[in-house]
């Protein structure tokens, strides 16, 4: 039911393609906003950029996470699905899936316009590429989870960032500090314990939310 | 005694807010018999289906569907029950066979049929087109195809009538009487009491959430 349910999700995903390039485009902004609030220190914006890219990749997630509940609540097509009857799990896992791959993809698409805006090359892309996607799995598990309570509220726009971001605070340092020790070098070796941090917070979320979705979907 | 009756609710009651939606409704349901659910607007039609179904539940009183406890048992109820309910369902960006593909996966169903099921509710034409370029009475068939698809022993129609042209009537008559002569019990909640009528034996009538009458149905008084 798993296979079902992320096909599902990445078919919708797919139709909804235009929308991928809007929240791209949302997030390269974001940097460019940030550079104008640093100025021209080339120093500077070096030192903050894997700040900046966490951030605008935060930004970006709420739009997409808040989206990927749209198409389940137009015609309430996600109570369909549970009522058939499927397993909310599979339903959950199917959609932060499918969350985490539309994130890690834009903050790899959101990498070459760090390094031209901020001058923030790095030659260990594989590690750069594997901390995104360990920071975007501690975006997209709870992401999803909150984007399914928030989904029927009224200011949901509002909702989400307001109960997601304090609770991936810990996911967040930890990408940051992973993400800049990649960028401006790790004389220290510190980059192994953050990203353990990292993993040790996904394996929380993705366990822990997964248990509790059936909560948050059912009456 | 008790598991012989398709549906076997006591006492369900439901509110929103202040306002009782459903107030003490008790009511039995033979295996393989059509029963019809009368009542205006807002008369709690619509949240017995909800209840009966598992979308929601009774804040009150207690239901078995074919013996399986509509909260303790909800998976093995939703196995044996398919709602057509107000909301469609559907995803809208997705095409008619697509939909059905998405809920035969779900449901663990193969997926071999489905271009027969769309032939069979008159969409076979449209089969690759997306919903959102459906009217409301095409809508309306898909998710009766999509009922079809589910094999239910129990199916709860809501309205099934409503933003159907009279060939989508014929339709559901036909439908309706086919499911009751393979054995499946049929709820329908309906305005159009003459046609009810005439699908269904019996009939219940609910006013402010409870229950008013009880009988054939070509008595049910008209709400």
């Amino acid at each position: 039911m798993l296979i079902a349910a992320l096909r599902k999700e990445l078919l919708l995903q797919w139709r909804s393609r235009t929308q991928i390039m809007a929240v791209f485009v949302f997030g390269a902004t974001s940097l460019l906003l940030f550079s104008f609030a640093v100025g021209p220190n080339s120093e500077a914006l070096r030192l903050y950029s894997s700040g900046f890219l966490w951030l605008g990749l935060l930004l970006s997630s709420t739009l997409t996470l808040a989206e990927s509940y749209a198409a389940e609540m137009e015609n309430r097509a996600l109570e369909g699905l549970l009522l058939l009857p499927s397993d909310p799990r599979a339903l959950y896992y199917g959609k932060a899936i499918a969350n985490w791959l539309q994130l890690s993809m834009l903050g790899i698409a959101l990498v070459p316009v760090m390094v031209v805006l901020y001058d923030a090359g790095t030659t260990d892309l594989l590690r750069l590429f594997a901390i995104i996607l360990l920071g975007a799995a501690g975006l997209s598990a709870p992401g999803t989870m909150y984007a399914a309570m928030t989904s029927q509220a009224r200011a949901k726009q509002t909702l989400l960032p307001l109960l997601l971001f304090p609770l991936i605070v810990p996911a967040l340092l930890a990408s940051v500090k992973a993400t800049s020790l990649v960028i401006l070098g790790d004389p220290m070796r510190q980059l192994t314990p953050w990203i353990s941090l990292l993993a040790a917070f996904d394996a929380i979320y993705w366990s822990l939310c997964g248990l509790l979705y059936s909560r948050v979907v059912e009456d | 005694m008790q598991d012989t009756f398709a549906v076997d609710a006591q006492n369900l009651a439901r509110r929103y807010g202040r306002r009782w939606a459903l107030a003490d409704v008790s009511l039995q349901v033979s295996q393989g018999s059509v029963v019809m659910v009368a009542g205006r607007n807002g008369s709690g039609k619509s949240t017995l289906f909800r209840i009966l179904s598992t979308a929601i539940r009774p804040d009150h009183g207690s239901a078995r569907i074919l013996g399986f406890d509509l909260v303790r048992e909800r998976y093995d109820v939703r196995r044996d029950v398919a709602l057509l309910s107000h909301y469609s369902y559907l995803y809208e960006t997705l095409t008619a066979e697509e939909n059905l593909r998405v809920a035969a996966e779900h449901r663990g169903l193969s997926t071999s049929g489905l271009r027969q099921l769309l032939e069979r509710v008159r969409l076979g034409q449209r089969s690759n087109d997306p919903v959102n370029t459906f009217s409301a009475g095409m809508r309306k068939r898909l998710s009766f195809a999509r009922i079809l698809l589910q094999q239910p022993r129990v199916v709860l129609l809501d309205e099934p009538y409503g933003q159907l042209d009279p060939e989508g009537f014929a339709l559901v008559d036909e439908v309706v009487n086919e499911l009751k002569s393979n054995g499946v019990t049929v709820l329908v909640a309906t305005h159009q009491l003459e046609r009810g009528g005439r699908i269904a034996t019996d009939a219940i009538a609910l006013e402010q959430g409870r229950v008013i009458f009880r009988g054939p149905a070509k008595e049910c008084p008209s709400c």
